[in-house]
């Protein structure tokens, strides 16, 4: 059964870091293979995170805008109904289609795909088992790219049904009646929007007393704001206890933040606090790779674990949880084998939550210079006084741009505004070219549109900003 | 009071050139003296220097045509020692009067911003293979950001970090080509070379010599030579001389055509082609007739030394008659080099091999070297042509002839 396979380089799993790792590699001309566990390609992100939360995002905030926003334009959609398996087959089809893609560029790029779950077995060695075929795969240098699985929290274990993770949570099979969000970070605050456009009635608790916490807070109470107006019911500063479960029905309990306890009645407990490195089955301890007390990989600066010749990139090592650093890193890496200077640039990867409104950053937050102590100054831009924002309906939001106090330079922008995930990609270059918030706010920008905004908080940081008072 | 910076005099026929590179940035202060820029013409680079010391105010980018006598920086000399800002203040109230000056001072140079901190993702690469220190680069971005383009287009700092062991199987690693700009110099020679096959009518004539007498002449004096001149005695001074005693044997190859007129030379500058990192050159060496063999190496040297180290001046490369070119130094047994038009001829040099020869009817061998002599058809018959490189092969054979003028 077992087959020798001598390749440069082989990737053990298939998301954004590791095919994006293996297309590179064997741009850069090394006979490369990639081993994935499930059936199809493209890991978390594809499958179940960042495309179809998308895709049911898209769909509900259209029914969202037809339930509650058509009518002020005149548009008349009475009788207005929504199929949850057609909302759902058209996820699948998004999902199917991208997850075709990637196997279409490995053929392309001449990667030989093994099914299976891969495993470490020292000297280069990794065998493939539990897929469609045994192999034992042979390479020089192996990246491991396995990334992360949700947190399970002890006291309230997924169970497939009532608790779940996001992967079921992109997949109800029925709008939930109630559904209980434990966690206000990127994922609780997108799939409780899906659900609660769909009719759901979502309570979303948060230990911390902030939702968003990774963003600064006038930005976080600007979105609690927003989402309250869409219906969603935060409790902060809450702990969750457990979970009860009284004559058929489900509660969640917790404590508030005055020490009382309180339960919440859920058809669905969505537990979305967080994900964890995914090495299950990895056989690490095989080759002496021991990880770190959050379950991370080690590694040095160009992606060497302390085994010779195994790398690592993406989730199961440190930094954000993100597709797009872990495609960064993988192409570095394997930049860096081939004995190139690939870099990842760690200040300044976005981070996006796609809610409507979206809310993005890039750079360090206020909070975080006054933390680190740097003298900085801020310009900040409201979309109600974008002509554009104005003529659709998306005043709601603002940018906030923060440069160095000195020398100007750019150190942070976040911007909560519908459609931030792209407008936060100019000053994403910018900082990346290490620009001042002048050289943003000298940057000519399209009117009218949204990334006016973007351009009016540079200017506003040295009180510059034409439309403003 | 401020001094302008202007591009100098380089020769009768050069009237621009380009500025290839500044050594200084805006607003360094720059010695008396010191190398300030670069600039490269048709034929040459040279460099420029700062007359007077001052903060620099640079007015022209990097690689832009200029023309001689422009203005392309001004140093203010009242502003040695002064903090970087001082300048633009002091110079304000003075203004109104300096209204007039034809060189008008930029605005306040942008603060220049940090090199490593605003590199970009493509430029930070670049630097970290190609080893660039892009703190002495100058950078073409805005307020003088060091981009991609100009860490490819540095001078090499050092070999790329040797790459980390790759893979046996196939390495097909990197681009399979890659551009450059052609050089004004590289540019010039391709220009140079084309008009010559185009305009005259070349044609090659062959020989052989026996180097046996000069090497015979230059090992029995050798050691009296560098003695006395401090140089050694080479093969050029000999080829040198020969090439003067053939034309002064044979007047018709010492001219020139211009338009319906031919122009005879009666001097004897012979250019000798010199092999730079830049590309060729030709320095000529002047009066060969009036110049001893001493005096030919040392010429020689100094040309060659000054072209390698791009210090050559425009007026060390006009005026040749004749050019002589060594292809021999490379390995190369027979070629057809093209005339240094519009001079009517140039004669190749070869390797120098042991080849069985028949002397006095019997074989032996001999050190011989095949020579070519390209000409212009048009000024030169086959007769002359022919008669001057026989004249060149009798002298280094027999080089008491050149002694008596025979």
């Amino acid at each position: 059964m077992s087959q020798e396979q001598p390749f440069d380089l082989v990737v053990i799993g298939s998301g954004p870091g590791g095919y994006v790792a293996a297309i590179r590699s064997a741009q850069l001309g090394f006979k490369t293979a990639l081993i994935e566990k499930d059936k199809t390609l493209g890991g978390t992100c594809l499958n179940v995170g960042c495309i179809p939360s998308k895709a049911l995002l898209h769909s509900t905030e259209m029914y969202h805008f037809a339930a509650h926003g058509a009518s002020e334009h005149g548009i008349d959609l009475s009788n207005l109904s929504i199929s949850i398996d057609k909302l759902m087959a058209k996820k699948d089809r998004t999902v199917n289609q991208l997850c075709g893609g990637v196997a279409g560029l490995m053929k392309a790029n001449k990667i030989t795909v093994f099914n299976g779950l891969g495993m470490l077995e020292g000297d280069g060695k990794v065998r493939v088992s539990g897929g469609s075929e045994e192999a034992l795969v042979v390479a020089k240098h192996i990246v491991i790219a396995t990334g992360s699985a949700s947190i399970e929290l002890p006291f309230l274990p997924f169970d497939g049904e009532t608790v779940v993770s996001s992967t079921e949570a992109i997949a109800f099979d029925k709008v939930p009646e109630k559904l209980v969000v434990v966690g206000a970070g990127a994922i609780g605050l997108e799939l409780g929007s899906v659900w609660a456009r769909l009719g759901a009635q979502v309570d979303v608790v948060e230990f911390l007393p902030v939702i968003a916490p990774t963003f600064d807070k006038d930005v976080s109470k600007m979105a609690e704001r927003l989402f309250k107006k869409q219906s969603l019911k935060f409790h902060l500063g809450t702990k969750v206890t457990g979970i009860k479960k009284d004559a058929g029905k489900t509660y969640l309990t917790a404590e508030n933040g005055k020490g009382e306890a309180i339960e919440m009645e859920a058809d669905k407990v969505l537990v979305s606090v967080g994900r964890k490195p995914y090495t299950e089955g990895l056989g690490l301890s095989t080759v002496g790779i021991e990880t770190d007390e959050k379950g991370r990989i080690p590694i040095d600066a160009h992606f060497k674990t302390s085994a010779p010749g195994v790398y690592a990139i993406g989730d199961v090592v440190p930094g954000p949880m993100l597709a797009h650093k872990a495609e960064e890193e993988g192409i570095a890496c394997v930049e860096r084998i081939a004995g190139q200077a690939g870099h990842v640039n760690y200040e300044v990867i976005p981070n996006v939550i796609y809610t409507e409104p979206e809310i993005s950053s890039v750079g360090i937050t206020e909070a975080t210079a006054k933390e680190r102590g740097i003298a900085v100054k801020t310009g900040k831009f409201n979309f109600a006084a974008n002509g554009r924002a104005i003529a659709s309906d998306k005043t709601d939001g603002f940018v906030k741009v923060i440069a160095d106090k000195e020398t100007d330079r750019l150190l942070g922008v976040q911007i909560i505004a519908s459609g931030s995930s792209e407008l936060i990609a100019s000053a994403v270059s910018h900082m990346e070219y290490g620009g001042s918030a002048e050289d943003l706010g000298r940057t000519i920008h399209a009117h009218p549109t949204l990334s006016e905004a973007v351009k009016e908080a540079a200017l506003a940081v040295d009180g510059n900003a034409i439309h403003s008072v | 009071m401020a001094t302008e910076v202007t591009i100098p005099a380089m020769g009768e026929s050069i009237s621009s050139g380009i500025l290839s590179a500044w050594h200084v940035s805006d607003g360094d202060t720059v010695e008396k003296g010191q190398t300030i820029f670069e600039l490269e013409t048709d034929k040459i680079t040279s460099e420029g220097t700062a007359e007077v010391a001052g903060v620099i105010s640079i007015q022209v980018e990097a690689d832009e045509e200029v023309e001689i006598g422009q203005v392309v920086a001004v140093i203010d000399e009242s502003a040695v020692g002064a903090a970087p800002a001082a300048p633009a203040a002091s110079e304000a109230p003075a203004a109104p009067s300096e209204a007039a000056a034809p060189a008008e001072a930029p605005a306040t140079p942008a603060a220049k911003v940090d090199p490593v901190a605003t590199l970009s993702p493509a430029a930070r690469k670049a630097a970290e293979e190609t080893g660039a220190d892009v703190t002495a680069i100058t950078g073409s971005g805005k307020d003088g950001r060091v981009m991609k383009s100009d860490i490819l287009s540095a001078p090499a700092a050092k070999a790329p970090a040797p790459a980390a062991p790759k893979p046996a199987a196939p390495v097909a690693t990197g681009e399979r080509e890659t551009r450059k700009k052609m050089s004004p110099l590289r540019r010039k020679i391709a220009e140079r070379l084309v008009t010559a096959t185009q305009e005259a009518a070349m044609l090659t004539t062959f020989n052989e010599v026996d180097m046996s007498a000069v090497m015979k002449l230059r090992k029995t004096h050798q050691e009296a030579f560098v003695d006395r001149h401090g140089i050694k005695l080479g093969f050029m001074s000999f080829f040198t001389k020969a090439v003067t005693h053939a034309l002064q044997a044979v007047p018709e190859v010492n001219a020139r055509i211009e338009g319906n007129e031919i122009v005879t030379h009666h001097f004897y500058d012979i250019g000798v082609a010199v092999g730079t990192p830049k590309g060729l050159m030709v320095p000529t060496i002047r009066d060969c007739d009036q110049k001893d063999f001493a005096q030919i190496e040392k010429d020689i040297i100094h040309y060659a030394k000054a072209a390698r180290d791009g210090k050559i001046q425009m007026s060390d490369l006009e005026g040749g008659v004749f050019t002589i070119s060594n292809g021999g130094i490379y390995g190369s047994m027979l070629s057809t080099p093209i005339i240094n038009y519009p001079q009517p001829a140039i004669l190749g040099l070869h390797n120098i091999q042991q080849r069985a020869v028949v002397v006095n009817g019997e074989v032996v061998a001999r050190p011989m070297m095949y020579l070519a002599l390209s000409y212009d058809h048009r000024l030169i018959d086959g007769k002359e042509a022919v008669t001057c490189l026989v004249k060149i092969k009798e002298a280094i054979e027999d080089p008491s002839r050149l002694l008596f003028g025979i």
